[in-house]
């Protein structure tokens, strides 16, 4: 192996986009980052979501009530000076939950997602770089997990199980969301597999870890950014309606879907909007944020897509 | 294309079975049988151990599936462990049909809410309109169905009163339109909620759609024709546009079924995903396998139906 050659292969390819990438090597990073900053919901959904996420981590600087203390003789009380927004049936301060339960959600949904990343693209990238009986094995094992709709596989496991906990439900959902996404790996993978580059560095001897990771892993970047982010959202939903049915992390955890349950009943639903509004709108916002960013980076990465 | 057909109906079956290998699996994997339900002191454990023999409980594994299968096959799920004396079959079909006009309702909706805004928003891009119809797409895909119901009940059924808050039909002793009529009353709500998000999805394909094939040259040709722009919109724009649209209807069962499940729950609506919902809690094996076993053969058999409608309707597309 000669180093200098490699080095030589492995520089990004420069693409001379008029105006936007005339100083030398703009990388494609850049460029998508440059895009990126261009699209205002995308930007001021960063800010609206960084804001949530500080909120939630600073929580005990914001309260001084424990999410799960509960105090019988001030149930379902208004909002006040002492209770910013009031407790919900068990005495518990809902602001406090809010913030906690914030910190549940959001948790969830990103360790879920980094753990469906780990798995779905190390398959995906398995099954698109060496192809043939590999590829055929992994692929129909998605099929499988594919057969049954995701919450379904879900709630069934979460059904068999005794007791579900933070670390259990984020299992499960690694467990059973990769398919999707390792779909979307190999199938970029198994295009860049025929092109020149990859031929030339196989030619001056690259293994097989190193052309996945310098050459075939930043090349399908954008998909799997994109998958990632939109990843977090889904699974907050899916952590908030689980909750919310009674089927997800269990009382007395905090999360939004927890919180949001108690609309269930009306007599909640219909006197005490104070109690389930606000983790409604902090979902709603959430994953609205998300959305929004996902788009942006989509637009970002691959600049031919369509906007809408 | 009878080929492809055959070749894809080789693909459903395996798919079949694998899909009642995963729902025995996590069947056997629950803990308890149908006798540690029924735990009595009174009852000597040997009395069980026999019982549990007599049922073939004991038997080797593969014999337990293919007995399994084989009553399956012919409807027969066994009974309830929660609600004594009722078959699991029984139970399903007192719910399936509600579950049936809420999915049918909420596809209605989709159609004739989805396709005319993306149609309409297509061919005047850009647009107030087209903008407001792109925020409506991009909130409905993003609000969870839970929510949305939770505040469609607040705001129509609690603070305006038009919608009855949960349900399905109260008042015994309607026949005939009048219980049509109470019956959509009920389903309204749910219904919209069920189809928010395919709405929001639909629009965005019917209009990305319409913008392509109004962009195509046969369309160009049409109007230097001197068609009327009516013609060129139904029998030229619509025709091809609508072609991909049809057979995502088909990927959308599975979807459908899965909203179901948490719409239903938000409305306390009597369907299958009530019962799912109900069955589950009360650890109701029989029955949370036999709804698992058949949201899987739906979501399987709408997959068929979409790829073998995409090859009728499109006989531009070739198969090898």
């Amino acid at each position: 192996m000669q180093p200098e050659q490699q080095m030589n292969l492995n520089q990004d390819p420069k693409i001379n986009v008029p105006g936007e990438a005339k100083e030398k090597g703009i990388s494609p990073f850049r460029m998508a980052f440059r895009r990126f900053l261009k699209n205002k919901a995308a930007v001021v959904s960063i800010f609206v979501l960084a804001i949530i996420i500080l909120l939630c981590l600073c929580a005990p600087l914001l309260t001084d009530y424990d999410p799960i203390e509960y105090d019988l003789l001030k149930i379902d009380q208004k909002p006040s000076s002492e209770h910013i927004l009031g407790t919900d049936n068990s005495g518990r301060d809902v602001f406090s939950r809010l913030l906690y339960g914030g910190r549940i959600s959001i948790i969830i949904g990103f360790s879920a997602m980094f753990f469906t990343l780990v798995i779905g693209v190390t398959l995906g990238a398995i099954a698109g770089y060496y192809g043939g009986k590999v590829d055929n094995i992994i692929m129909r094992i998605t099929d499988i997990f594919m057969i049954l709709p995701f919450l379904v596989l879900v709630l069934v496991i979460v059904a068999i199980l005794e007791k579900v906990t933070i670390q259990i439900f984020v299992t499960i959902i690694a467990l059973t969301s990769w398919p999707s996404l390792t779909r979307i790996v190999r199938g970029s993978f198994l295009s860049l597999r025929e092109r020149e580059f990859v031929l030339g560095a196989r030619a001056i001897g690259a293994s097989d870890f190193r052309i996945i990771f310098r050459h075939f892993i930043p090349n399908a970047i954008g998909p799997i950014v994109v998958n990632a982010t939109l990843m977090v959202a889904t699974y907050i939903v899916i952590e908030s309606g689980l909750s919310f049915i009674g089927f997800g992390i269990p009382e007395p955890t905090p999360t939004w879907g927890n919180m949001l349950s108690s609309a269930l009943s009306v007599r909640v639903l219909q006197y005490h909007p104070e109690q389930w509004v606000p983790p409604g709108l902090m979902i709603l916002l959430t994953v609205l944020c998300i959305n929004f960013i996902g788009d942006g980076l989509r637009d970002a990465f691959d600049p031919k897509s369509n906007k809408r | 294309m009878t080929k492809y057909i055959i070749r894809r109906l080789l693909v459903f079956f395996p798919m079949l079975f694998a899909l009642t290998i995963i729902v025995f699996t996590l069947l056997k994997l629950a803990p308890g049988d149908p006798y540690s339900q029924i735990m009595d002191p009174n009852i000597d454990a040997s009395v069980f151990e026999e019982m549990r023999k007599e049922q073939g409980l004991d038997d080797p594994i593969h014999k337990q599936y293919f007995r399994w299968v084989t009553s399956v096959v012919q409807g027969d799920f066994g009974e309830s462990f929660r609600h004594k004396g009722r078959t699991v079959a029984e139970l399903i079909w007192s719910r399936l049909p509600n579950t049936f006009y809420l999915g049918a309702f909420s596809v209605f909706i989709t159609i004739i809410v989805a396709l005319p805004i993306g149609i309409y928003s297509a061919r005047n891009p850009y647009s107030l309109f087209d903008y407001a119809a792109t925020g409506f797409g991009f909130f409905g895909l993003a609000v969870p169905n839970f929510l949305f119901g939770v505040v469609a009940i607040y705001l129509f059924a609690i603070k305006l009163g038009w919608f009855p808050a949960q349900g399905s039909v109260s008042q015994p002793g309607l026949a005939g339109f009048d219980l049509f009529l109470a019956k959509l009353h009920h389903l309204f709500l749910p219904g919209i909620t069920l189809g928010l998000s395919s709405t929001a999805a639909y629009m965005r394909y019917m209009r990305s759609e319409v913008l392509s094939v109004l962009g195509s040259d046969y369309i160009r040709t049409a109007r230097a024709k001197g068609l009327t722009e009516r013609t060129v919109l139904y029998k030229h724009t619509l025709r091809n546009a609508l072609i991909p649209i049809i057979t995502l209807l088909g990927f959308e069962i599975g979807t459908l079924l899965s909203g179901a499940v948490i719409t239903e729950n938000v409305f306390k609506f009597p369907g299958i995903g009530t019962l799912y919902i109900e069955s589950i809690g009360a650890r109701d094996y029989p029955v949370i396998m036999a709804i698992t076993l058949m949201l899987g053969f739906f979501t399987l058999l709408g997959n068929l139906i979409a790829d073998i409608l995409y090859a009728i309707v499109d006989p531009r597309i070739r198969y090898d």
